[in-house]
């Protein structure tokens, strides 16, 4: 009987995606916005905030500068290849640096945040639930949105933007050594990018990396939150936080720029 | 049963149901001021779940809670924690802060409650470390401490905002008999010298008998019976007979229970 019903519970939440889907979209944004309420009335631990950023911002500076060097000279690599047979060879830097201050920088500085910071919010807060240290703050009158979310929000949406800016300049970088190894002299290659890239174009990949801090801090902290069962529920609570940041940044990327291509096309 | 006006404790008609499973059900009893009240029962039963519904870490489904007088069933989480620092909460396994020194351990709910001075602080913290008998650890980290030591640091912190209630989660468990004991020990020693009012969760059914004023048996969620150890052991219902035989044979002192004169 108790099996049964047990079966039919399980049953019931394998089969509600939607329900499962809402709660998390709820609980994130409140996550989110109790954060921020903390950080706008600056019930934010200053010291924390500061460790959280050399954590999320400073350390992922090394990953974030290899990726995007090799993603720049890969795609340098390839796009030299067709431009110039087409004898668009002048325009390979500014195509390049366009794909990278739009796209490839907050993309690229976005994962990986997601991947390193993420992972180690969801299973810090995780394993603080589930050893009742999460319970323990709240037996002393003090909460954990202040504590651990918003410190940790705080930290991602200002750094995001550093990440990107620093995935801009590694991944045009590499792009240029490995042009100028392909035939497109770096003067040129400079040409091109002040003909073809403005700096509105670097603004808005920083207004993304903003939305991508912040989603990246609300969903690993709303996993971190709800993470349930010990150790299991701490692997489950890390690989959800770092599965869920990466397809919202995709998501959310998509729509972004349709957005702020939109804004950019009324203002002209 | 409920409704003392003058009880530190009235739960009253107490049900706790999540995803369709009920917890607890329709519990009632009351805890006097410095009395130290048992709450035992088998694994599941629901002991830690109404132990975390008194100190306001989940809310009941149904009943009210009243502590000194307030109901906190209800409350707003900011008033809730104006109540939460009348009440210490040591945890089954410490469930200390692990990136943190026993020091600031201790400190925590002063520091962040902003309830003393730097200085003052520090002699809270002696004090309190004394009061469980560790001395010198305070730098260490709960890592570099056995396990009754962090049960110790546990109710030392506990004890740091002197709170009028303190509530026990298995303080025992996981212990050598002797440590056990100790802790057993320390728990009367703290409401004799303090007065507090003190709930334990338990299944050591010889620590019940020893340290308990009166102990409630739960099984399945509801409440069987409150009493005294010695009324316990005098009881019919085949669940609290079933409970307390292995004390019987063994002849613990049930029939001294430890009320404050």
């Amino acid at each position: 009987m108790a099996e049964g019903t047990a079966a039919a519970r399980a049953r019931g939440r394998g089969m509600d995606p939607l329900r499962e889907a809402l709660i998390f979209i709820g609980d994130s944004w409140t996550v989110a916005f109790q954060g921020a309420m903390c950080v706008a009335r600056g019930r934010v631990r200053a010291a924390e905030t500061i460790r959280q950023m050399a954590a999320i911002g400073v350390d992922s500076l090394p990953i974030i500068i290899a990726t995007s060097v090799s993603t720049g000279a890969v795609l340098a690599f390839y796009m030299t290849g067709v431009l110039t047979q087409f004898g668009a060879d002048a325009f390979t830097g500014g195509t390049i640096a366009l794909t990278f201050l739009l796209e490839l920088g907050p993309i690229l500085a976005g994962v990986m945040v997601a991947a390193r910071s993420g992972a180690a919010i969801a299973a810090e807060i995780g394993t603080m639930v589930v050893t009742e240290q999460v319970d323990a703050l709240r037996s002393m009158a003090v909460s954990p949105i202040a504590y651990l979310v918003a410190p940790r929000l705080l930290a991602c949406v200002a750094m995001m933007p550093l990440c990107g800016l620093v995935s801009d300049f590694a991944g045009i970088g590499g792009s240029i050594v490995m042009a100028s190894a392909h035939g497109v002299p770096a003067a040129t290659f400079m040409d091109s990018i002040r003909m073809m890239a403005a700096e509105t174009d670097l603004l808005k990949g920083l207004v993304k990396t903003l939305w991508f801090g912040l989603t990246v801090a609300a969903v690993a902290c709303r996993q971190g939150l709800r993470t349930r069962r010990g150790a299991a529920g701490v692997g489950h609570a890390t690989t959800s936080s770092v599965v869920l940041c990466v397809v919202l940044i995709f998501i959310s990327d998509f729509f972004l720029a349709q957005l702020l291509m939109g804004a950019s096309v009324a203002s002209q | 049963m409920s409704g003392s006006s003058d009880a530190a404790i009235a739960v009253n008609g107490v049900s706790y149901v999540v995803s369709d499973r009920t917890v607890l059900s329709d519990i009632t009893f009351d805890v006097a001021r410095g009395e130290i009240l048992s709450l035992m029962g088998r694994s599941g039963s629901g002991k830690t779940t109404l132990l975390k519904c008194i100190g306001g870490l989940l809310k009941p489904t149904q009943g009210t809670i009243a502590v000194n007088g307030t109901d906190i069933v209800g409350m707003s989480e900011a008033r809730l924690n104006r109540i939460r620092l009348s009440i210490g909460f040591v945890f089954q396994y410490a469930a200390l802060f692990d990136s943190l020194t026993v020091f600031d351990n201790v400190a925590f709910g002063l520091v962040q409650n902003r309830r003393a001075s730097r200085e003052e602080i520090r002699r809270i913290v002696r004090e309190r470390l004394a009061d469980v008998h560790l001395e010198g650890v305070e730098d260490l980290y709960p890592s570099e401490l056995s396990g009754g030591m962090q049960k110790r640091v546990g109710l030392a912190r506990a004890l740091a905002t002197d709170p009028e209630v303190l509530l026990y989660d298995e303080p025992t468990s996981g212990l050598d008999p002797v440590t056990g004991r100790a802790i057993d020990d320390l728990i009367v020693e703290t409401r004799d010298r303090l007065g507090v009012t003190s709930v334990v969760v338990s299944h050591d059914i010889e620590a019940i008998m020893r340290i308990s004023d009166r102990a409630a048996m739960i099984e399945d969620g509801r409440l069987l019976t409150v009493d005294t150890p010695a009324g316990l052991r005098r009881a019919d219902h085949p669940s609290v007979r079933e409970f307390f035989e292995p004390a019987i044979a063994t002849g613990v002192a049930a029939d001294q229970p430890r009320v404050r004169s």
